[in-house]
């Protein structure tokens, strides 16, 4: 797809694409000055420069895609947005990162905070807001700390508040931290709380773009969407077209973690493989391989070592059988029990169901039963096809993707690892050593 | 979802009678700070997670006084506020200690520790999750996915990273907690109590000098693909793999905020390439940085 397969030699210099970390490793890279060293806020004078519509006709071309999970297109959610209807605006920006695997956006927002408020300005401009928020996810003080003070320093500089940069817009930004919930992380639910209610999903229709944020027209944003703006007004959306393919163009934030040598982040054209994300870093642990990874964070259907070629995009993992989602790489080796992993994940989903769809809480709530018994030896084999009943009584049935999420590793597992689950059953329980999978497992010095 | 009558000990049928409020002077003082967070919202009742924050900073948990004084100031019932306020997990309903320590327990760092890092933490501390240690100094819990996947085992501090923890170093930590010696964050500012990192979260900015620098630009493991890029890193074929690297340590006691795994040990960046070099108190990419004031080994990495 994106990269043919001559590519796969090539160097890490090649393969890799640093723009929103390219300075992550300087000195006080969050800052405003270190920022305006690397073209910081050129992108939003070009934006100024352009009327709001053909801004938002530029970010449509370039193919910009959410990087949250969905992958909707985020000019086209802009273009949603109806002008002249004499409603307040607002952009809201999901800060939530709460997907199990996911850690893009928590680095990226410590590191370098600015790129997301320069990609704010922008997108205020061409939606016509004058108000924006950051919805933080409450766990992350160091990060809300860095936030407070990158928007103070925009003030400071002219780049909030009023007749920004003598272009007539005004602008304020508040940043608001959340107090611990992973539904917020779902765009209405994420509403909800930013009204001070309980973060729970609405009904769509309507659409946020039409009732969102105080039933005003509202755009919701991934983190890592809004902070790729400023370097496609920068260097151009040819630019950003010349790296992933015609559907799913650009650059993104890969995050490998698990059982893998050099866990961290990785900034590459889409379309890279994990193959070539292992290879160029070192590989699975040494005298380990790969036996099951998630694409994009637990609720994405997980993958084996036959999958390492898949290229990481969103045609690409979609024909594989998942979802691109926040492209959370989260490798484990044979060392793991899937039976416990999934159970994990499970008794995650069943922990944040909000609760107000029966089928996701009532749902969840059985499958961790299921798969506590299974887990522990006690379970049936016809639990194995009952799991999946109630994943696929859960999977479409629900408000919003928590309960589809829910169901993604109950199906996928289950698909490659019947024999697992089936191992537990007529063994009498898990057949893994959990000290053989631990950071410090292989490790000659005793820690614990 | 509200705390029963029967757990408070008066007998069924007998409503609760309202929270007091809070003495003239707290709330006097508590309202302006209100004010202050309520204005930067198009509508007040946006201000009601910050408020609870603000009201958990005064008491170090969620108060019944907590809630009225949030519904009088919002124009909502103490019902509407309870709803809230219990939705959230990072509400506590109960008096808890000054640091509350989370292991984070999700899929993947359960795997690569985090259950036995919970479990040595509860043996060691002699209480389960969600409780407090005697002293008042520690309450354990499990938490879910924190964000740091790549530097998995974590624990949080009082919402702090403590990046790729072992049983032992976890220990230690919370032994150094309780002990009132000062403790760094692998990334984040040096820890104040749960109350000050309450009133962050309500929205006031931590005007510690040097807070907002604490922990460097960025980890070790969010620097591991520029460097690959730039050609700086460690690449397949050079790069230590995990183990491999912790052995090549000199034994020593780590401290807890120290990296145990490969991706932290010595990099092999500044030796490889001068035009780069990383000053040994200032870890390449300003990780982990160790005041002068912390116990442990004065340069982990640049070495």
């Amino acid at each position: 797809m994106t990269l043919a397969p001559e590519l796969k030699d090539m160097s890490p210099e090649k393969l890799l694409a640093p723009v929103l970390s390219a300075f992550w490793d300087e000195d006080r890279s969050w800052t405003l000055d270190v920022y305006r060293r690397h073209d910081g806020y050129e992108g939003l004078r070009k934006a100024l420069a352009m009327s709001p519509d053909d801004l938002i006709a530029y970010v449509k071309d370039s193919g910009l895609r959410g990087r949250g999970g969905a992958g909707f297109p985020t000019g086209m959610k802009w273009q949603f947005i109806p002008q002249g209807d004499g409603k307040p605006h607002y952009l809201v920006v999901n800060a939530d990162e709460s997907e199990p695997g996911t850690c893009k956006d928590i680095p990226l927002l410590f590191a370098n905070p600015h790129s997301l408020i320069e990609g704010m300005i922008i997108a205020c401009y061409a939606i016509r807001s004058s108000h924006a928020f950051i919805y933080l996810r409450g766990e992350v003080v160091p990060v809300l700390r860095r936030l407070h003070s990158a928007v103070r320093e925009a003030y400071e500089a002219g780049f909030l508040g009023e007749n920004i940069l003598g272009s007539g817009l005004d602008l304020d930004i508040t940043v608001h931290a959340g107090a611990g919930a992973y539904i917020c992380g779902e765009e209405t639910a994420l509403l909800d709380s930013l009204e001070g209610r309980r973060g729970q999903p609405r009904l769509r229709p309507p659409f946020p773009a039409v009732a969102g944020l105080y039933a005003c027209p509202t755009v919701v944003n991934n983190v890592e969407s809004i902070a790729s703006v400023p370097a496609i007004m920068q260097r151009g959306k040819e630019w950003f077209r010349s790296m992933g393919s015609e559907k799913s163009p650009g650059f993104t934030l890969y995050s490998l973690s698990g059982h893998v040598a050099s866990p961290g982040q990785y900034e590459a054209p889409l379309g890279i493989t994990l193959r070539q994300l292992l290879d160029m870093s070192g590989g699975m642990r040494p005298g380990h391989r790969l036996k099951f990874w998630t694409p994009g964070g637990s609720s994405t259907p997980m993958f084996t070592d036959e999958h390492l070629d898949v290229p990481l995009d969103y045609e690409g993992v979609g024909a594989a059988g998942s979802m691109l989602g926040t492209k959370a790489l989260q490798c484990f080796d044979e060392t793991t029990c899937v039976v416990r992993a999934v159970t994990r994940w499970t008794e995650f989903y069943a922990h944040e169901s909000c609760g107000k769809c029966t089928p996701c809480r009532e749902g969840t709530y059985w499958l961790v039963q299921l798969l506590r018994d299974i887990e522990a030896g006690k379970g049936q084999m016809s639990d194995l096809d009952k799991l999946n009943d109630i994943a696929d009584n859960i999977n479409g049935k629900s408000f919003c993707a928590l309960g589809d999420g829910a169901a993604s590793p109950i199906f996928s597992s289950l698909k490659y690892f019947r024999d697992e689950y089936e191992q537990h059953i007529t063994g009498r329980g898990c057949p893994f050593d959990p000290a053989k999978s631990t950071a410090w497992a292989d490790r000659t010095e005793v820690n614990a | 979802m509200t705390t029963s009558s029967s757990e408070r000990g008066v007998s069924l049928g007998m409503p609760e009678l309202p929270a007091p409020a809070y003495p003239d002077d707290v709330r006097a003082r508590l309202e302006t700070d209100a004010r202050e967070i309520i204005a930067r919202y198009p509508d007040s009742r946006s201000a009601l997670l910050p408020l609870l924050h603000l009201v958990q900073a005064e008491e170090g948990h969620v108060t019944r006084t907590g809630m009225r004084f949030c519904a009088e100031m919002l124009g909502l019932t103490t019902a509407e506020v309870t709803a809230v306020a219990t939705f959230y997990t990072m509400y506590r309903r109960r008096p808890s200690g000054d640091y509350q320590v989370g292991v984070c327990t999700n899929t993947l760092c359960a795997v690569m520790g985090g259950d036995a890092i919970f479990e040595e933490l509860q043996e060691h501390l002699g209480v389960g999750n969600g409780e407090t240690t005697d002293d008042g100094k520690v309450t354990l819990e499990h938490i879910e996915c924190n964000a740091a996947c790549d530097f998995a085992p974590v624990v949080m501090v009082n919402w702090e990273f403590f990046d790729n923890q072992t049983p032992s170093s976890a220990r230690r930590l919370v032994d150094d907690l309780r002990a009132g010696r000062p403790v760094t964050p692998t990334r984040g500012a040096p820890l104040c109590t749960f109350k000050e990192t309450a009133r962050v979260l309500a929205g006031f900015p931590d005007e510690r000098d040097g807070a907002v620098e604490s922990g460097g630009s960025a980890g070790p493991a969010s620097l591991v693909g520029l460097k690959l890029a730039k050609g700086e890193g460690a690449s397949a074929r050079v790069v230590h793999p995990r183990g491999e690297a912790a052995r090549t340590e000199a034994p020593h006691d780590p401290s807890p905020t120290e990296h145990l795994s490969s991706h932290d040990a010595p990099q092999d960046t500044s030796a490889s390439d001068p035009s780069h070099p990383s000053p040994p108190t200032t870890p390449d990419g300003g990780a982990s940085p160790r005041p002068a004031d912390t116990a442990g080994p004065a340069a982990e990495e640049g070495e």
